[in-house]
């Protein structure tokens, strides 16, 4: 698993960056590789993991009790208007999102994207109201691109600020609630896509009931000088054991979300790409947004590929660049694939013709000369599992 | 019985003509968990270096090359239920593929075990 960080700003970075838990990750047997600009944990191993380690054990965890991810290669960014005002600054966001942020209350989360001129996706982030001020969450391999398209684009009096003092840990699975409430009581009554500011060991601590493997779970800033002890003290719970990134790839498939840089790219938009909820309904039609034109345009004619789950038939994965026949005629590719432990076959995502989109549609993958067989399926693969209150 | 391997880490066992590859527990190790393996049809003419079967981890999919040149005689049909036969027993049960031998001199440019163990550690 790689992530194009071709077109990051070599400029902007600074040299040999080191994640905050980078040194933690070895302690316990990780194995690094690059992602993003920085080393990461793909995979952990060693006698002292309770899962044993390797990515379908890690996944498998996370699925039954719950996983410790690192992604503070993640970009967590502030939004700020004028002493703190939340109308300037929510109007600023709406000129570059397509999602309604003014009527977003405090604590409330959304899921968004940012869009070229031409409709194309530029990348998909969190964003929250924490007043006195917005925030969001970028991909790593992004956050560079992100932080001067949206600088060029804010007026003057709205500040942008990079948390890159924060460490982001993700902690996901079944267990996640009851595990965080024990450590940090009061973080259990946030429902999905809420968020609040809360207190460890003398840390502000600022934690999201969110995250990308479909599980119920958190996302948890935490000042880069208090992670370690932070990752000490869940791991200390014995339902919490680290996960990589080899995990939280399969984790993410499975619950049908899509990885920008693969199913999500400047080539892709909302419509194709199937992710009409960040689009709100008034803001479909009041515009005010960068892409607005080609995007409403997509909206009112179709597109011509949508984003689509394939089930693949036999054992063997159908991986991303694949292309997609139905016969002779190819209509379509992969953009990412791979074997779902959970369900035990392969499973992917592709964009194919919109004719060829409908649930249940028999469809076959080209894969080293063979046709594998798929069938179009709804997503998520695997049903989510979000609190969302008693 | 004489076992050679190469530096893309694969093993070979030469009994008599023919011969037995398959891949390292150091190369597993690396793969993580097999999900599927693609073992090349009885049959197939393999050049040494070339490529000569596929396997599958969670994460990607890798070349496995043959040791030698030769005919494939048999693939494994045990993979085909339990890929996963490769994580718990590389260089035993989880064989890849058996072998003619086209050019016995061919084996004299690969590793005994000691000398791949070394290779291995300087990695």
């Amino acid at each position: 698993m790689s992530e194009d960080i071709s077109d990051t700003h070599p400029d902007d970075m600074p040299e040999k960056p080191v994640l905050p838990l980078d040194a933690w990750h070895r302690k316990m047997g990780a194995r690094m590789v690059e992602f993003a600009g920085y080393q990461m944990p793909i995979q952990y191993a060693g006698e002292h993991l309770l899962h044993g380690g390797g990515i379908v054990a890690e996944h498998n965890w996370t699925r039954e009790h719950a996983g410790l991810f690192d992604v503070s290669h993640m970009g967590q960014l502030g939004v700020e208007g004028p002493d703190g005002d939340m109308q300037a600054a929510a109007d600023a966001l709406e000129a570059l999102l397509p999602g309604d942020i003014s009527s977003l209350s405090e604590g409330k989360m959304r899921y968004s994207l940012l869009i070229d001129e031409d409709g194309g996706i530029l990348d998909d982030l969190i964003v929250t109201n924490a007043g006195p001020r917005y925030t969001m969450v970028v991909n790593g391999a992004c956050k560079w691109d992100d932080i001067a398209h949206i600088r060029e684009h804010l007026p003057d009096d709205i500040t942008l600020t990079h948390y890159d003092d924060y460490a982001l840990l993700a902690l996901q699975g079944p267990k996640a609630g009851a595990v965080l409430e024990e450590l940090v009581p009061g973080t259990g009554k946030l429902v999905f896509m809420t968020a609040g500011l809360f207190e460890w060991n003398g840390a502000h601590i600022w934690v999201s009931r969110s995250g990308y493997t479909g599980e119920d779970g958190f996302e948890i800033s935490v000042p880069a000088d208090k992670v370690e002890e932070f990752a000490d003290a869940l791991v200390a719970n014995e339902h919490v054991q680290p996960v990589g990134l080899g995990a939280r790839d399969s984790l993410r498939l499975e619950a049908g979300l899509p990885l920008y840089g693969h199913d999500l790219t400047t080539e892709t938009d909302p419509v194709s790409a199937r992710l009409l909820f960040a689009l709100t309904k008034s803001r479909r039609e009041s515009g005010g947004w960068m892409g607005h034109a080609p995007v409403a345009e997509k909206l009112a004619n179709g597109t011509q590929t949508k984003r689509v789950g394939l089930k693949v038939e036999g054992r063997m994965p159908a991986r991303e660049g694949a292309l997609v026949f139905d016969g002779d005629k190819e209509i379509g590719r992969v953009t990412s694939g791979g074997f779902s432990p959970t369900l035990g076959h392969p499973i992917a995502m592709a964009y194919v013709a919109s004719d060829y989109a409908k649930t249940d549609t028999a469809l076959q993958i080209e894969v080293r000369g063979k046709r594998l067989d798929a069938v179009v399926t709804p997503m998520p693969f695997v049903p989510q599992n979000y609190y969302r209150g008693e | 019985m004489a076992r050679y391997y190469t530096d893309e880490h694969e093993w070979i066992d030469v009994e008599g003509d023919t011969a037995t590859v398959g891949i390292t527990d150091y190369a597993q190790e690396q793969l993580g968990d097999i999900v599927f393996v693609e073992t090349p049809e009885v049959g197939t003419m393999v050049d040494k270096g070339g490529d000569a079967a596929v396997v599958e981890s969670v994460k990607a999919a890798s070349d496995v090359y043959a040791p030698i040149s030769g005919e494939v005689v048999e693939g494994n049909a045990a993979l085909e239920e339990d890929p996963a036969l490769v994580n718990t027993s590389p260089e035993e049960n989880g064989w890849f593929f058996k072998m003619t031998i086209g050019d016995k001199d061919e084996l004299d440019g690969l590793m005994d075990a000691k000398a791949y163990e070394a290779f291995v550690a300087g990695l």
